[in-house]
């Protein structure tokens, strides 16, 4: 410690530690077993949690085997019943029990968190922690309130959650405080690399009271993460890489699991000419040299207009050279150690690359010693074709371009396979608001970056995964409603492009595939016979031109619901119009009626504004997923395609639709409809032929945004594994539906049509 | 003072009319930068001693008499007790940065403070509305020089700048300027009057092109005083105008620093956004009076390890 005098000359901060004795002492060396119906097993297999920072060992904790795992859903779905028949506010209760503890410890957490994870002390105390607990009293309000606010629903029963190293406990609150609150138990399984606080947590579960096998926790590595998703859970929860949740995606695929999947992002940071820039630095810093850069909704792709690049780069390098890295326990760290070597080597690797395909690299060098440490990096002078664009990197390296027009900016904002998060700069709320409406991303900051509420819903689009956390609607993906009561759906017979005797037209009727607005031959040349007609046999490519169609009618995402309205309800006018026309009789009245109800609700599925932080506005937007394939159920030829692509479109979506297979013709007939009700082209395709196939396609293709299937389990299996290709959101029921009844028109096919965007706007004067 | 002057230059509004400033971003960087940075032990110790040797002891009150401002200016001598000073280990006793006072003060202070090389501020222009005839705002500043202030702290003219007539502010500013002579001059632009901070950033760069030597936010009498977001927007400015000009200018918050939390604080924010060259009295100062008793009880407690009491020490 240099003298007073000395340290006035200098006027350098010195150390400022954070003392680990406390979390020291509750590690203790102990070797931790699993948390498995409200008591620790015995430690077995045992391997290192280590801190980062150091490579020293903390602790050492097992290796969840099959049996393991077996055993805690076991204990989960013992305690199941009688937790989710507890009133909502027993659960509450509970729910406040473990917020009020966790407060009460958050130093404690929050140490043994930098610890075990290398996150500066800073976020730790201020961001993690503060966080959780916030989202345990958030869910302890939702426990309280179920049955008023969601009624007629009830929860999966066994959760089975998997969750990340970098933010532990908060992912840990994030997972298990809506699923409990909903009326679940289940299975967390944290991170090999971070098990610790979520170990901790275990010990306030029992202080709490929390009834045994309510929360369960398997240590281990993707071993056991891949055992609990393949054990008897009712719902996956995952939150990690995108590769693993192709995995989990085909794992679960024929299930029936539920899954909501929040995956990585390579998100875009808009900087305009009218930023204030020096907020917009700021930006970056709590962007990407925030946790090490290890955060899924990072800000790691700056796109600059052209005009302040030169001004804005030069202020961003100044300010990165300020960045404290080193000793997370310090609480003048600004970036601590990243989570182990593996990951450090891999962000070297990512950067190594990167330097190779041309990018320039500026970055201060590594702090000497064994901890994982990774300076904060700009790369500058690279394409959108450099890996450093396109890859996550999970570390904190940016890459920086520029645009000349708000247009480019969408465009190259837009050019990822990922869809979670974007930040706007911009003083000029009408191009802020603008470009927020055209990003494809779940949550937009404009002004902002990383914010977060327990009231706001986070997740993504596209290959960032599919469901929300937070608020309502994180509530909902660990809620299910009333399913079908029918029978299982069955395959359709077998078609034949042979010749199949009369037709019985006394002239001849020609059908074709209806593909952006224009009667089209089936691109393969076939026909098949139904009863009474031929009818095209569609295939492959023609799934391609109307998914191509679909996706130049654009139009229709845009305009109001109104326009839609209008729209549809002039569609029930015609269909009316026409109805003896159509057979069979009994499904014509009620798909004018269906069409009614769809264009009454067109412009009414309102977003919310939610309650968050003070001075901001958090928007949750409902807005269509875009392109949409329907595989229509077989059931009601007529009823169950009004039914199923009526809403979608209603919501703004153009769909690709595949009507029955062994009666496509009324859904044929309806295209007359379509043409004489102002359908724009390319918002309904419809392509007939052979339905398991069409699926496969619709499933594997990457531009197509979500899918419904209503088939039988075959269908439904191969959908949604063909479906981890870009991780679109599939919806299959193999059960079939009442369309002449509520069933018919639930509200099921409203939230499915569409996908939460959260916009959040601070503001103040 | 170890650097050149500002020679101001002639007005140049694209420098700053189309700089907008975003409140919450100001904000959420200000609260983050006393969590982001911590100082501890000796390092605290010499932060305090610092922000002594930083402060512009002030006294401008309508009961301000001679013998007052005495008082005042023997605490800016020795602000410290000696067992502190000795505690401390430091060679020698500090000193504040200045003693700030009425132009009437002006004699009395620098009688007070002779041979120690303190300077002496006067405040001047119809200080703090600063809604007198120009003549006479300038006749006052030449009044406090003549009596041998060393630094003016000036104050702005609000309704030039809410009318955006730069061109008014840049005048007055920059024949205050003329008027100050020698003296250095500290440009107050009464922040808390001007509300939002993209006002703060336009006044502040309209002063300094006119040539202040420091831009001040506040003169203690507005509803609010110095704030961290206020400053950081100054800071900024002050930033940029050495970006673009190669001129260092110096920065006084004033009014509103109560506390040796507040102290750090704000050193906090100029080593971070400006560099350890704005930790020095010729580019930082604090306008205050009571802060300083705080700091000297810190550092007692840092020397003692027993908490202190006001009464056990020189008041001001």
């Amino acid at each position: 410690m240099p003298t007073v005098s000395e340290a006035l000359s200098l006027m350098d901060y010195g150390p400022a530690p954070e003392s680990p004795a406390v979390a020291l002492d509750w590690l203790n060396g102990r070797i931790f077993g699993h948390f498995i119906d409200g008591a620790f097993t015995e430690p077995r297999d045992p391997f290192d949690s280590v801190n980062p920072a150091t490579g020293a060992v903390l602790a050492q904790v097992s290796q969840g085997s099959e049996g393991d795992v077996a055993a805690a859903v076991k204990a989960a779905r013992g305690a199941a019943r009688k937790w989710a028949g507890l009133s909502g506010g027993q659960r509450a209760r509970h729910l406040y029990a473990l917020a009020r503890l966790l407060q009460k410890r958050e130093r404690l957490f929050a140490v043994l968190e930098s610890l075990d994870n290398g996150k500066p002390i800073r976020e730790s105390r201020d961001i993690d922690v503060p966080l959780a607990v916030r989202h345990f009293y958030h869910h302890a309000g939702w426990a309280e309130l179920i049955a008023d606010e969601f009624p007629g629903m009830r929860p999966h029963g066994v959760c089975g959650q998997i969750i990340p190293w970098n933010f532990p406990l908060l992912m840990l609150a994030w997972k298990v405080a809506p699923a409990l609150a909903a009326g679940n138990t289940v299975v967390l399984k944290p991170a090999e690399q971070t098990p610790l606080t979520a170990l901790l947590f275990a010990e306030l579960c029992i202080e709490a009271g929390l009834p045994k096998g309510v929360v369960n926790i398997v240590t281990g590595d993707g071993r056991t993460g891949a055992s609990l998703v393949a054990s008897d859970v009712d719902k996956i929860a995952f939150t990690g890489s995108t590769e693993v949740g192709r995995i989990i995606r085909r794992a679960t695929a024929g299930t029936g699991k539920a899954l909501t999947l929040e995956l990585g992002g390579k998100s875009p940071f808009i900087v305009f000419a009218e930023a204030d820039l020096e907020a917009a630095v700021e930006g970056v810093v709590d962007a990407i040299w925030f946790n090490q850069g290890e955060v899924c909704c990072a800000g790691s792709r700056i796109l600059v207009q052209e005009s302040v690049a030169e001004r804005f780069t030069r202020r961003l390098k100044a300010r990165m050279a300020t960045l404290r890295v080193g000793d997370p326990l310090d609480k003048s760290t600004d970036i601590g150690a990243v989570v182990d070597r593996v990951q450090l080597d891999r962000i070297r690797g990512i950067v190594d690359q990167a330097v190779a395909q041309g990018a320039i690299l500026h970055q201060a060098p590594a702090p000497n010693g064994p901890g994982c440490f990774c300076p904060p990096a700009l790369l500058t002078d690279l394409g959108a074709a450099n890996i450093a664009m396109s890859e996550e990197i999970f570390g904190p390296v940016v890459a920086l371009m520029t645009f000349r027009t708000p247009d480019e900016a969408v465009a190259l904002a837009n050019n990822t396979r990922y869809g979670l998060a974007a930040s706007i700069w911009n003083e000029n709320i009408t191009t802020a608001l603008d470009i927020a409406a055209q990003v494809k991303a779940g949550v937009v900051w404009i002004n902002g970056t990383n914010l977060f509420d327990a009231n706001a819903p986070f997740g993504g689009m596209r290959e960032s995964g599919f469901g929300r956390e937070g608020a309502r609607e994180g509530m909902l993906a660990y809620l299910t409603g009333a399913s079908p009561k029918g029978r299982p759906r069955k395959a359709p017979g077998a078609l034949s492009p042979l010749p199949a005797g009369t037709s019985g037209d006394a002239v001849d009727r020609t059908r074709k595939l209806y593909i952006g607005g224009a009667q089209k031959r089936p691109d393969g040349g076939y026909s098949y016979a139904v009863p009474g007609a031929q009818v095209p046999l569609g295939g492959r490519k023609d799934i391609r031109n109307a998914v191509e169609a679909a996706h130049k009618a654009t139009g229709w995402s845009k305009v109001t619901g109104h326009n839609r309205a209008q729209v549809l309800y002039f569609l029930a006018e015609n269909l009316n119009a026409r109805a003896r026309d159509f057979a069979p009789r009994d499904e014509v009245a009620l798909a004018v009626e269906r069409a009614f109800y769809w264009a009454a609700w067109a412009d009414k599925h309102d977003g919310r504004i939610h309650s968050t932080a003070s001075a901001q506005v958090t928007l949750a937007m409902k807005e269509p997923f875009g392109v949409m394939g329907i595989v229509c159920p077989e059931e009601a030829p007529l009823l169950g395609f009004v039914s199923t692509v009526l809403p979608a479109i209603a919501m703004g979506n153009r769909v690709i639709a595949v009507p029955a297979q062994s009666n496509p013709v009324p859904a044929l007939d309806l295209y007359q409809v379509l043409d004489t009700s102002d359908v724009p082209g390319g918002v309904v395709n419809i392509v007939t032929g052979p339905r398991a196939e069409l699926a496969d396609t619709l499933a594997k293709h990457d531009d197509v945004a979500a899918l419904w299937v209503f088939g039988e389990d075959a269908l439904c299996r191969n959908v949604e594994e063909q479906s981890a290709g870009n991780l679109k959101p599939v919806w299959t029921e193999p059960t079939i539906r009442d369309w002449s009844g509520a069933e018919g028109q639930s509200r099921d096919f409203l939230r499915r049509a569409v996908q939460v965007k959260t916009v959040w706007v601070p503001y103040g004067a | 003072m170890t650097h050149a002057r500002n020679p101001g230059l002639p007005l140049t509004t694209d420098w700053f009319d189309r700089v907008q400033v975003n409140r919450p971003a100001a904000e959420r960087r200000a609260a983050t930068l006393t969590t982001r940075r911590s100082v501890k032990k000796e390092h605290q110790a010499a932060w305090l001693v610092n922000a002594i040797r930083c402060t512009d002891l002030t006294t401008l009150a309508g009961d301000d008499t001679e013998d007052r401002v005495a008082r005042l200016c023997a605490k800016a001598r020795r602000p410290l007790a000696d067992h502190i000073v000795a505690g401390l280990g430091l060679q020698d006793m500090p000193t504040t940065g200045a003693v700030c006072v009425y132009p009437t003060m002006v004699g009395v202070a620098k009688r007070a403070l002779s041979n120690t090389g303190i300077p002496v501020a006067s405040v001047a222009t119809g200080f703090p509305a600063g809604l007198m005839p120009l003549d006479l705002r300038l006749a006052e500043i030449r009044y406090a020089v003549d009596h041998g202030a060393d630094e003016i702290d000036i104050v702005i003219t609000r309704a030039h700048v809410f009318a955006q007539d730069w061109v008014a502010l840049y005048d007055e500013i920059a024949a205050m300027r003329e008027a100050s002579g020698a003296a250095h001059m500290k440009a107050i632009l009464a922040t808390g009057d001007l509300v939002t901070l993209s006002n703060v950033y336009a006044a502040s760069m309209v002063a300094m092109q006119a040539g202040a030597d420091f831009i001040k936010t506040s003169t203690g009498k507005e509803g609010v005083n110095a704030t961290l977001p206020v400053s950081l927007t100054m800071v900024r400015a002050l930033r940029d105008y050495g970006e673009r000009t190669g001129v260092k200018i110096g920065f006084k918050p004033a009014g509103g620093l109560k506390t040796a939390k507040d102290a750090i604080a704000w050193q906090i924010l100029m080593k971070e956004e400006m560099g350890r060259d704005w930790l020095e009295p010729d580019l930082f100062r604090i306008g205050a009076s009571s802060m300083l008793g705080d700091v000297e009880r810190q550092l007692e407690h840092h020397v003692t390890g027993r908490y202190a009491a006001a009464h056990r020490h020189a008041i001001a």
